[in-house]
């Protein structure tokens, strides 16, 4: 909302010497935030004057266009009184009109210096001015045409224009309608200081009665007011004043007409949007009804719409003529031919305001102030002040029938205590306090003894609760007297353990040289496609958006891979030698159990009723994943640095899996985007029961192309909410030997295909108790060992609780162990 | 050294004279400074010391001599055995010394090369700036509450008092799950976090919810579909709005430093009333407007930065979660980690918290 100061100012009553900026500060204190103060005078410098168009003779130029050659009286501003001789490009005007010229040595916004200068042939010694070039808008069809005695060739431009105004703009509240007006910007201005206020709807309106144009209302509860005025004898040629042009202006708008610049400003003034009709194109009686599902209208932007049960419609004899409160129709829309108009100020249910244009997507001036609540009792006082501005500009006649039906909606009334603004804001205000502001406010009041209920204004339609009055009180007495107390010191338990977990993950993997990102969570089939997933992957099966922001990604991740393969693939295009990127975040998997319900707000739904709305939220897991791509450890005076690859990534899984206590295990899979044949499915081991919870490896070579990475680029993806569901709660202290270690080492050959993982356990079973760890520490391949075999080689470490382990011992257990392995994994012992 | 020897055949037995003593033992006392290192020093005892040493054959001779001559023989030869040993020992420390010495000096190395083989990882600073966030409330006795992304429209809007023709509804440009008909929404606050607490709890509460929200905004350097939130809500008895104020000016001088305090300024949301726009006092000019003689940039001049939105709870939104309005009250606020962070660290755009370039990230390292 953009307001005038000048315009406050005619409605309130500011001490003297208030500037612009306290004004605003003390307007945004109260709830009317600033959003910026135009100054458009701040802009020009120099003589900006009226001048008189003497002479303009039209001049065809070579490059087609026509310039005019004028001569243009500007008074005494030149200081000769000599016409001034200026080339002019627009053709909206002719000899006789007052325009507004600047002269040389004046400067326009934008640092635009004039000077004379020549042009097409002549000395142009100034300027003639469009809106645009003053900063004005950007109405550039033509140069500014002033009205017939606007002012004297020579007088200062300035206050014609209003740029020696400053007009506030405020970002309007939702709850705060009321101030999309200058009657409630001037209302909060009187607030501020505690200035006088006239309000701009009240005037001496003439008797409702039953000579107007005709109008039933249907739909009382969609339309409790109708007002309808008529003007006759309209001069649709008559131009607006300019102190209208000028307002509308500056409050944001683009003069039309002056029956269209009368209905705005009005708006602009009372609050409460108006529509006209050109009252020779109605035909019969209006009524209000709401529309007939499949309806179809026509509105005045020319967009054809089909109309809902719940649309509120204004009809004639030929049908719909207006989308009410929202938008009129194209059949009876006022033209330049308009002598009669009928001038409609109704009042509009708020919601069905907000529903209709919501469902057409129509925003307009109108629309927005109707959806957010006008008051009700001011619309005959609208369309009187239409038909006064009319009639005194358009040289009509007000029609002496003036049609009123239907009664404002009566006004709430809110009981609340006199301690409560205190109880609930923590600032000590009293009773008086609470009472005069609330009357300020515009609340009437009725005071009991621990009790007052107030009857609330009109205009405030968002009053309705108790607390709603606290607010009211609180900001006059200004927010910044709310007292800084901390509250009582609260009896947390802490962060969770989960919470805490997910630290200790991200700082595991930090500490192993990853770096996080955070990427958006959104996916589409092209991504999928370049993880080479199949059609029928359950990956596919995403939980979509019903509004993307891309089309190409339409659905909330299932998996973190796309975000991060992405973000190293910009890594290293950017000249990154290698990266290791890694990401906690939730994927989603669609529940498939139905909507989640909708229940009221005026209790709370039962304990069944929430398990429902639970049940239908999509499973959404926090997954964690890890890319590794080109360099993991760099060369140097060391040695030769290293790729990643296959064995980095489950080493991570490995490392986090211990950082938590859990166990893991791992087994080899096949599954895209990962290297079928480097490739480790994540299980559970132990009390997690062999749940896989993700995958690790090594990259397909086609996902490392479509992805733009170096080849053997390697990534891990796990479900952490499963690995830290298993985390392990309270350590046991290890019980351990202070008795000397037997080392001995075996190298077993076994066929190529045996997972050293089979032979380890089968070691480690066959070993028995005294086994104290087992590592194995080297594959061999080779001629002599023959194709198809490998060789294992691991060193065990045995140890007792009670006593030194004899040779014997030692060694009756590493022969059970190789046996057992022997049997399960057809491993021979080397020799 | 003085062990049997049974290879020695002793034919031939003939006490040393006592000149001949001295001399053995003056020779080994050159031999042992003539000693140049340790390998040397190593012969001379051999040779001077060993078995077959002048002074080792006198020794072992001195069991065949006649008693008489026994004592006098045995003290001179052990007397000249001492001294070498002696000297041995001392030399020994002394070549020892020297040869660690040297042995140090050689082994030095460049100490400057680089180390760097696994370069460092980062925590993003969205991840360790959420977590800060939460200690702040935590250490005052709050917890963290957290729920899901994709959330029911009752508890994302209706619960919160956001009725479905609520015009803030279009205020925030929400994501809807396809089909709208399923209720779903991307949650476009952490707010529904609050009324799954409240649903769940009986109070007093006093809970932070950081998370990541979602709204359809235009991607730019200073708005993202994609952001994170941290709201706190406290519900107790006799909780006020000076309650609200002390909390975040305390988090205010947490956060950004002492001196750092808020403001409120009138505003609207469903969810609590009275409603405020919490500024903060701009921690790069103080709150002046001005800053190395220019108008700050941080906060353009104004001595203040918008951070966040707050209140008191509706008693509506108690009513539609289960809090009974007549014995509590509650307070609320809310502010994006994102720009939290922008402001504290000085980030131009947006963007970069989310673009996953290393470079960016791994400055964050340090952070706590």
């Amino acid at each position: 909302m953009k307001a005038p100061v000048s315009w406050i100012r005619e409605y309130v009553d500011l001490p003297a010497g208030v500037t612009t900026d306290e004004l605003a500060a003390r307007l945004t204190a109260l709830g009317l935030k600033l959003e910026a103060i135009e100054r458009p005078g701040d802009q020009i410098t120099g003589p900006l004057v009226v001048g008189k168009v003497l002479t303009m003779e039209p001049e065809p130029q070579k490059n087609g266009k026509t310039i005019n050659w004028c001569t243009v009286d500007v008074g005494a501003a030149n200081g000769t009184g000599e016409p001034q001789g200026i080339v002019c490009g627009a053709h909206n005007f002719k000899p006789g009109d007052l325009v507004v010229t600047v002269l040389p040595g004046g400067v326009l916004p934008g640092n635009f210096e004039i000077s004379a200068r020549k042009t097409y042939g002549h000395v142009s010694a100034g300027m003639i001015c469009s809106a645009r070039e003053l900063g004005l808008g950007e109405d550039h069809d033509g140069i500014i045409v002033l009205s017939e005695g606007a002012g004297a060739p020579g007088d200062s431009a300035f206050p014609l224009l209003g740029l020696d105004d400053e007009v506030i703009e405020f970002e309007i509240n939702p709850d705060r309608a009321y101030a999309l007006s200058l009657r409630g910007v001037a209302r909060e201005a009187a607030l501020a200081y505690g200035a006088p206020y006239r309000d701009p709807a009240e005037r001496r309106l003439p008797e409702p009665n039953a000579g107007g144009y005709p109008v039933e209302i249907d739909d009382p509860a969609g339309c409790p007011v109708f007002v309808a005025r008529l003007v006759t004898g309209f001069d649709p040629a008559a131009p607006s004043p300019d102190w209208m042009v000028r307002r509308i202006t500056q409050a944001g708008m683009r003069p039309i007409s002056l029956a269209v610049d009368v209905t705005n400003y009005v708006m602009l003034e009372i609050g409460r949007p108006i529509h006209g009709y050109d009252a020779d194109r109605l035909q019969g009686p209006i009524r209000v009804r709401r529309a007939r599902e499949g309806e179809r209208m026509t509105t005045l932007d020319g967009a054809e719409r089909t109309l809902s049960v719940e649309d509120l419609v204004v009809t004639d004899d030929s049908g719909i003529i207006g989308l009410g409160g929202v938008m009129g129709g194209e059949t009876t829309e006022m033209s330049d031919t308009t002598t009669n108009i009928l001038v409609e100020a109704a009042h509009w249910d708020a919601t069905s305001m907000f529903r209709t244009g919501r469902r057409h997507k129509i925003t307009s001036e109108a629309g927005k102030r109707n959806e957010r609540g006008v008051d009700p009792v001011v619309t005959q006082a609208a369309a009187d002040r239409v038909v006064e501005l009319l009639t005194t500009y358009g040289g009509g006649t007000a029609d002496p029938g003036v049609t009123v039906v239907g009664l404002p909606p009566e006004q709430p009334t809110i009981t609340i205590s006199y301690d409560l603004p205190a109880r609930v804001t923590g600032m000590p205000i009293d009773a008086a306090t609470t009472v005069a502001n609330l009357e300020a406010v515009g609340c009437v009041l009725e005071k009991g003894d621990t009790t007052l209920t107030a009857t609330t204004p009109p205009w405030r339609p968002d009053l309705t609760d108790p607390f709603d009055l606290v607010e009211e009180v609180a900001r006059i007495v200004g927010y910044d007297q709310v007292p800084s107390v901390l509250p009582r010191e609260a009896t947390g338990r802490g962060l969770t353990r989960e919470q805490r977990l997910r630290r200790r993950v991200g700082r595991t993997l930090a500490g192993a040289g990853c770096v996080e990102v955070i990427s958006f969570p959104f996916v589409g089939d092209a991504t999928f496609d370049a993880l080479g997933l199949p059609a029928d992957d359950e990956l596919r099966h995403t939980v979509r958006l019903a509004n993307p922001l891309s089309s190409e990604e339409p659905a909330y991740t299932t998996t973190l891979l796309p975000g991060l393969l992405k973000a190293a693939a910009r890594n290293v295009g950017r000249g990154a030698p290698g990266v290791a990127l890694f990401e906690t975040g939730t994927v989603a998997f669609p529940a498939d159990r139905g909507p989640a319900p909708i229940y009221g707000v005026d209790w709370r739904p039962s304990d069944d009723e929430l398990a429902k709305l639970f049940e239908a939220i999509p499973d959404q897991p926090l997954h964690l994943a890890v890319v590794l791509a080109g360099e993991r450890e760099r060369g140097g005076w060391w040695g030769e640095g290293r790729d990643a690859g296959w064995a980095d990534a489950v080493g991570l899984v490995r490392r986090l899996a211990a950082e938590l206590g859990v166990e893991t295990d791992v087994a080899a899979a096949q599954r895209m985007p990962w290297h079928p044949g480097r490739c480790a499915q994540v299980r559970l081991a132990g009390p997690g029961d062999g749940l896989a919870i993700g995958y690790a490896g090594e990259l397909h070579p086609k996902v490392c192309q479509a992805f733009g990475l170096p080849p053997r680029s390697a990534a891990l993806e796990i479900d952490l909410d499963a690995l830290m569901r298993h985390a392990r709660d309270v350590t046991p202290g290890p019980d351990f030997s202070a008795y000397p270690v037997a080392k001995e080492d075996v190298a077993l050959v076994v066929d190529t295909e045996v997972t050293s993982a089979d032979v380890e356990s089968a070691l480690r079973e066959g070993a028995g108790d005294l086994l104290e760890a087992v590592r194995l520490f080297d594959v061999y391949t080779g001629e002599q060992l023959g194709a198809g075999k490998k060789s294992l080689a691991f060193a065990l470490r045995f140890r007792a609780a009670d006593r030194t382990l004899t040779e014997e011992e030692t060694a009756a257990a590493r022969d059970a162990a190789v046996a057992l392995a022997a049997q399960r994994t057809g491993a021979v012992q080397r020799a | 050294m003085s062990g049997p020897n049974t290879d020695y055949d002793p034919v031939e037995v003939t006490p040393l004279k006592a000149e001949e003593v001295e001399a053995a033992r003056d020779a080994a006392l050159a031999a042992i400074t003539a000693a140049a290192d340790l390998a040397e020093l190593k012969q001379v005892r051999i040779d001077h010391t060993g078995d077959r040493s002048p002074l080792a054959l006198a020794n072992r001779e001195i069991g065949a001599l006649p008693p008489q001559a026994r004592k006098e023989a045995g003290q001179r030869i052990g007397q000249a055995r001492g001294a070498v040993a002696k000297e041995l020992g001392e030399r020994q420390t002394v070549l020892e010394a020297e040869h660690e010495e040297r042995m140090l000096v050689e082994e030095t190395v460049d100490v400057t090369l680089p180390t760097d083989r696994v370069p460092a990882g980062a925590r993003h600073p969205l991840t360790t700036g959420a977590e800060l966030i939460a200690d702040i409330f935590v250490a005052m006795g709050w917890e963290v509450a957290e729920g899901p992304v994709i959330e029911a429209e009752w508890l994302n809007f209706d619960a919160l008092n956001l009725g479905p023709d609520h015009p803030a509804r279009t205020m925030q440009d929400t994501f809807w799950t396809d089909p709208g008909t399923d209720h779903l929404v991307l949650r476009t606050h952490t707010s529904p976090v609050q009324a799954r607490t409240m649903l769940s709890r009986t109070p007093p509460i006093y809970v932070v919810c950081p998370g990541r929200v979602f709204r359809t905004d235009e991607y730019d350097a200073t708005h993202s579909p994609v952001f994170h939130q941290v709201e706190g809500l406290a519900i107790d008895e006799g909780i006020t709005m000076a309650h609200l104020k002390g909390t975040l000016d305390h988090f205010a001088t947490q956060m950004f430093g002492d001196g750092i305090t808020t403001r409120f300024r009138p505003s609207y949301f469903p969810f609590t009333e009275p409603s405020a726009e919490v500024d903060l006092v701009c921690f790069v000019c103080r709150g002046v407007g001005e800053h190395d003689g220019a108008p700050c940039r941080t906060c353009r001049g104004e001595g203040w930065i918008e951070w966040g939105g707050c209140g008191v709870v509706n008693p509506r939104v108690l009513a539609a979660c289960g809090v009974d309005a007549e014995r509590y009250t509650g307070f609320a606020f809310g502010m994006g980690i994102d720009r939290t962070l922008m402001f504290r660290h000085g980030i131009e755009d947006l963007r970069e918290l989310f673009e996953g370039d290393v470079r960016f990230t791994t400055a964050f390292g340090t952070e706590l």
